[in-house]
């Protein structure tokens, strides 16, 4: 290892150091006021690590976008790859992450779980995160894989005194390590094969004759397998709605969001850095896994009351939507079109679920669509974001939702993919209408709670720049198109 | 910069609206939507006293890079075929500004709101030349559409409101596939280029199918027109004045715009299947309107019929069906909005749309009766009305396409003469039938205002069509000439 290394990932570093001090310095500040209830609720050191985190969490993401035009760059013997396309995704997670906990402190605090060692799981999770995007060998992959599984588990399960979330945080570690396996399975037979752990390596073996083709596509399947459970792709998303469901708000968000990009990032590395020569081997796989997704996901969110439940079928249907980018193989538009699509969808989960928290009060959870009942009358403003990300989510025009499923249908029907391009567009249909319903539910019908929604006016303030810019995304979407496809391009060249 | 302006400036006005928020100051929020309404009409006037109507090319052209990734471009012009239209929309914008004046009384930033910004986004329709750019305006208009329908609407609205979204949302996600299409096959989004393109058969049946589902619902033709009633009688007076006089052109003028220059065989082809179901449409829906017993059903399904005889001159493809086929859009525009404003204006004073419930309505409201009645002869192609020169150019030349079409397609004159006047028969003479009627106030100084002008405008266009036709024939011998082209 070179000292250049460690100037490369400064910003991991930067990131693992400030969670050593969450955890080792911050227990030791004096609290003005201790509660007997929960020896762990310290609110004056939670609200410094929280600081320090928003901060922290900042910097990174100015780190990381100062960085996009960077040459590619193999670190740390290989393990380890900093280009331009992992430091977008990069800076997009931390941009991601610091916008979910600017939307849940308060949410936090009513609900016992503002504490220092949320924050520094929370943290984990982000540099497990960091870690999947980086990673150029499938060891590094997996580290990070269950660097932010195992963070996410226990952040489920978290909540005191509430066993629905104890039980989807059980599930989501059961189901999750049972993919894990999967993974690891595939990940043994593809060295099996082809000798080696390193991306490059596999690439570069798999295109020679001699391997053996037969335990190469069985590594496939199970990696793939895999893959489908940690993105929550049907038929493997059974955990999906239980975990989103049961996990707190925030918790959700957090699983939500950020996530998706390093899942997107992890399936890039491994089928397009690694797996590209056996194409004809997981393509068909990766078809059926969209085409179930989108069945699945969007006709089971119309039958759901709870809102919670049915944005985690909507994003079943989406990840089966960003895996059609996938198909077209060595096109840099599609897997561009992907990269878009991922960030555009964290960026509109993101509004979602904090809208959400937003009207969630201490005791009260907005869980069912009906609690949204008015919101017009309440809150014309909030109203009028929600119905943009609803939209957006619908792939509406002029919203970025548009743009995002338009770039993946055209690089569909550009790779000949004609049918699978009308029948994605057909599964969208379905899915308008229960974002539509959304829509109605909050303009079209009387509120049952006449109470005005007050304070945290500077998550307010977040959420709706979060909302406008996904207006503004999608009328002038050159900017966000251009980045990926620029980090795109030198990464596949690199 | 005159497109431009005219998009925006609504659409900006609307949002300013819409940021004050409240309703404590309705009064101002009125005339800040009247202003930009009667602002926006004006910029866009000079689009016709500017117009050179020795040129069949695209006019007011403006051309800026919107997205180099994919060579979309905000590319916008009009021609003799759109630029009525965009004058149209602006001008029935301000109609609509006035006829919610009084009524609406609840959430009135954002019912002003939602006209503005619609009324910015069909003229963007009727102006984009870039394919996709083309579809981001014809999509977004659903958005506000839905909200108008659901939240100032009737008791069923809701259920109207998610028709209407599911049924055209359907139609458009097919286009966009063909328009990604085309896309493809030319590299460019530019709609002039695609009239170039070469498309062999199969293509071009493909695409033009894509495109029917959404025009055909948008226009709407039989059988997707089931839409529209429930729309229709669902949404408050000013969405059925915009759907009626606007949103239902943004189907037929997309025929015009991409069917026929882009898939000329196909568009010949098919042509007999189109006067079929335009003929169906004509004939069926018009009995269908006779037997309606709200008034409001039954201009919805009259307008449904006078769609069919637009469509109709489209696909017999000569010039006097073609120019007929967008005077009768022109003033199918005045007329169904002032029939709406019409229904409007007595549902206001009598919360019912039933045609039982009137009857004598001409001896408590005189004033308004004349207006009525000189609509609904308008309505049915009366001589000196502008409904008259579309059907009898459609007619003329349908029956140069072929004799029993042409007697057939006329048939319409009677049977919209028959539910017009029966309707107006029942609605306003005789004896007055009871209580409520003896009660009406005849319409006030705004009211009076709005259908002066519409009767103006139907009578003008009437005796003097020649400004309109003037404008659009270039145009639409241009587009003849690409219809006659085959690209095999």
């Amino acid at each position: 290892m070179q000292a250049i290394d460690l100037l490369e990932i400064l910003p991991e570093l930067i990131l693992l150091l400030v969670i050593c001090f969450i955890l080792l310095v911050t227990p030791f500040f004096k609290e003005k006021e201790v509660n007997d209830d929960d020896v762990f609720f310290t609110p004056n050191a939670a609200s410094f690590a929280y600081q320090l985190t928003i901060l922290t969490l900042l910097v990174l993401a100015i780190m990381f976008a100062m960085r996009v035009s960077d040459v590619p760059m193999r670190i740390m013997n290989g393990l380890y790859i900093v280009d331009p396309f992992s430091n977008v995704l990069k800076s997009v997670s931390a941009i991601a992450v610091m916008v979910t906990l600017i939307y849940s402190k308060q949410y936090l605090i009513d609900r016992q779980l503002f504490r220092i060692d949320y924050i520094a799981l929370v943290l984990l999770a982000l540099l497990g995160q960091f870690v999947m995007i980086s990673g150029a060998n499938m060891l590094t992959l997996y580290l990070g894989l269950e660097l932010l599984a195992l963070s996410t588990y226990t952040l489920t399960a978290m909540r005191p005194n509430f066993p629905r979330g104890i039980e989807a945080g059980m599930k989501y570690f059961i189901l999750g390590a049972l993919s894990s396996g999967f993974l690891l399975y595939g990940m043994s037979m593809i060295y099996g094969a082809t000798g080696s752990l390193d991306l490059d390596d596999i690439l570069r073996n798999t295109s020679n004759d001699a391997v053996m083709h037969l335990v190469l596509s069985f590594g496939i399947v199970f990696l793939l397998a895999g893959l489908a459970f940690k993105l929550g792709a049907a038929p493997f998303h059974m955990w999906v709605p239980d975990v989103y469901d049961g996990a707190p708000t925030s918790v959700t968000l957090l699983i939500g969001g950020a996530p998706k990009i390093a899942a997107f990032a992890i399936t890039f590395r491994l089928l397009v850095g690694g797996l590209q020569n056996l194409d004809v081997d997981w393509q068909p796989i990766l078809i059926f896994l969209s085409v179930t997704s989108l069945i699945v996901g969007n006709l089971t969110a119309i039958a759901q009351t709870n809102i919670k439940r049915m944005l985690a079928y909507s994003t079943i249907s989406h990840m089966g939507f960003m895996l059609l980018g996938f198909l077209c193989v060595y096109d840099e538009l599609a897997y561009s079109a992907s990269f878009f699509y991922a960030v555009t969808y964290v960026l509109s989960t993101l509004g979602t679920f904090g809208l959400l928290m937003i009207l969630s009060k201490k005791g009260f959870e907005c869980e069912t669509i009906d609690d949204l009942k008015g919101l017009n009358r309440r809150s014309p403003l909030l109203a009028f974001i929600m119905l943009l990300l609803m939209f957006s989510l619908a792939g509406i025009p002029p919203t970025v939702g548009f743009i995002a499923k338009l770039s993946i249908l055209d690089s569909l029907v550009d790779a000949g993919y004609l049918g699978l391009a009308i029948f994605a567009v057909m599964a969208s249909l379905v899915g308008a209408f229960y974002y539509l319903r959304v829509v109605k539910t909050m303009y079209f019908e009387e509120p049952t709670d006449n109470s005005v929604i007050t304070g945290q006016g500077f998550a307010k303030g977040i959420l709706t720049i979060n909302g406008i810019f996904i207006l503004l995304a999608g009328i002038f979407p050159a900017f966000l198109t251009t980045l990926c496809l620029q980090a795109m391009r030198t990464s596949l060249q690199g | 910069m005159i497109l431009s302006l005219a998009i925006w400036m609504p659409i900006v006005f609307g949002v300013l609206i819409l940021g004050s928020g409240s309703d404590t100051n309705k009064s101002y929020v009125r005339w800040m939507a009247l202003f930009a309404a009667t602002l926006s009409f004006i910029i866009t006037l000079p689009l016709i006293t500017d117009f050179d109507t020795a040129s069949a090319g695209m006019q007011f052209v403006e051309n800026i890079p919107w997205v180099q990734r994919y060579d979309l471009n905000y590319y916008l012009g009009v021609d003799g075929i759109s630029v009525w239209f965009v004058v149209l929309t602006s001008f029935i914008t301000v109609i609509v500004i006035l006829a919610g004046w009084e009524v609406i009384q609840d959430r009135v930033a954002q019912y002003m709101a939602a006209f503005l910004i619609l009324s910015g986004l069909m003229i963007g329709v009727f102006s984009a030349l870039d394919g996709l750019l083309f579809y981001v305006f014809f999509e977004a208009t659903l958005i506000p559409m839905y909200i108008i329908i659901g939240v100032w609407g009737g008791k069923k609205r809701i259920y109207a409101a998610f028709k209407f979204f599911l049924y055209t949302l359907l139609g458009s996600l097919l286009t966009l596939i063909a328009i990604l299409y085309l896309y493809n096959a030319t590299d460019s989004f530019n709609i002039l280029e695609w009239h170039q393109a070469q498309l062999n058969f199969t293509e071009q049946l493909l695409i033009f199918f894509a495109f029917l589902m959404a025009f055909a619902v948008k226009v709407p033709m039989w059988p997707v027109h089931t839409w529209l009633p429930d729309a229709h009688v669902e949404a408050p007076t000013g969405g059925s004045i915009v759907l009626a006089a606007i949103m239902l052109k943004l189907g037929a003028y997309g025929f015009l715009r991409f069917s026929l220059p882009i898939a000329p065989d196909a568009s010949i082809y098919l042509g007999p299947f189109i006067i079929a179901l335009s003929l169906i449409a004509v004939i069926y829906v018009g009995l269908v309107a006779l037997v309606q017993k709200d008034m409001k059903k039954l201009v919805a399904y009259s307008s449904i019929a006078h769609m069919g005889f637009v469509t109709l001159g489209f696909f017999i493809f000569n010039q006097m069906g073609l120019e007929g086929g967008i005077i009768q859009m022109i003033s199918h525009g005045f007329i169904s909005g002032a029939m709406f404003f019409s229904i409007g204006v007595l549902y206001d004073r009598m919360h019912t749309r039933e045609i039982a419930d009137y009857g004598g309505v001409v001896n408590t409201m005189p004033r308004f009766a004349v207006f009525a009645v000189l609509f609904a002869m308008a309505n049915c192609g009366l001589p000196a009305t502008s409904g008259f020169i579309g059907e009898f150019m459609v007619i003329l030349g349908a029956i140069d396409y072929d004799f029993t079409i042409g007697v057939l397609a006329s048939t319409a004159l009677i049977l919209g003469a028959a539910y017009s006047l029966w309707m107006t028969k029942r609605v306003f003479f005789g004896a007055v039938t009871n209580d409520h009627v003896a009660q009406l106030t005849d319409i006030n100084a705004r009211e009076y205002l709005i259908l002066g002008i519409l009767a103006i405008l139907t009578i003008g266009m009437g005796v003097y069509p020649k400004p309109f036709t003037d404008i659009i024939h270039p145009a639409a011998v241009e587009l003849l000439k690409h219809v006659a082209m085959t690209k095999i």
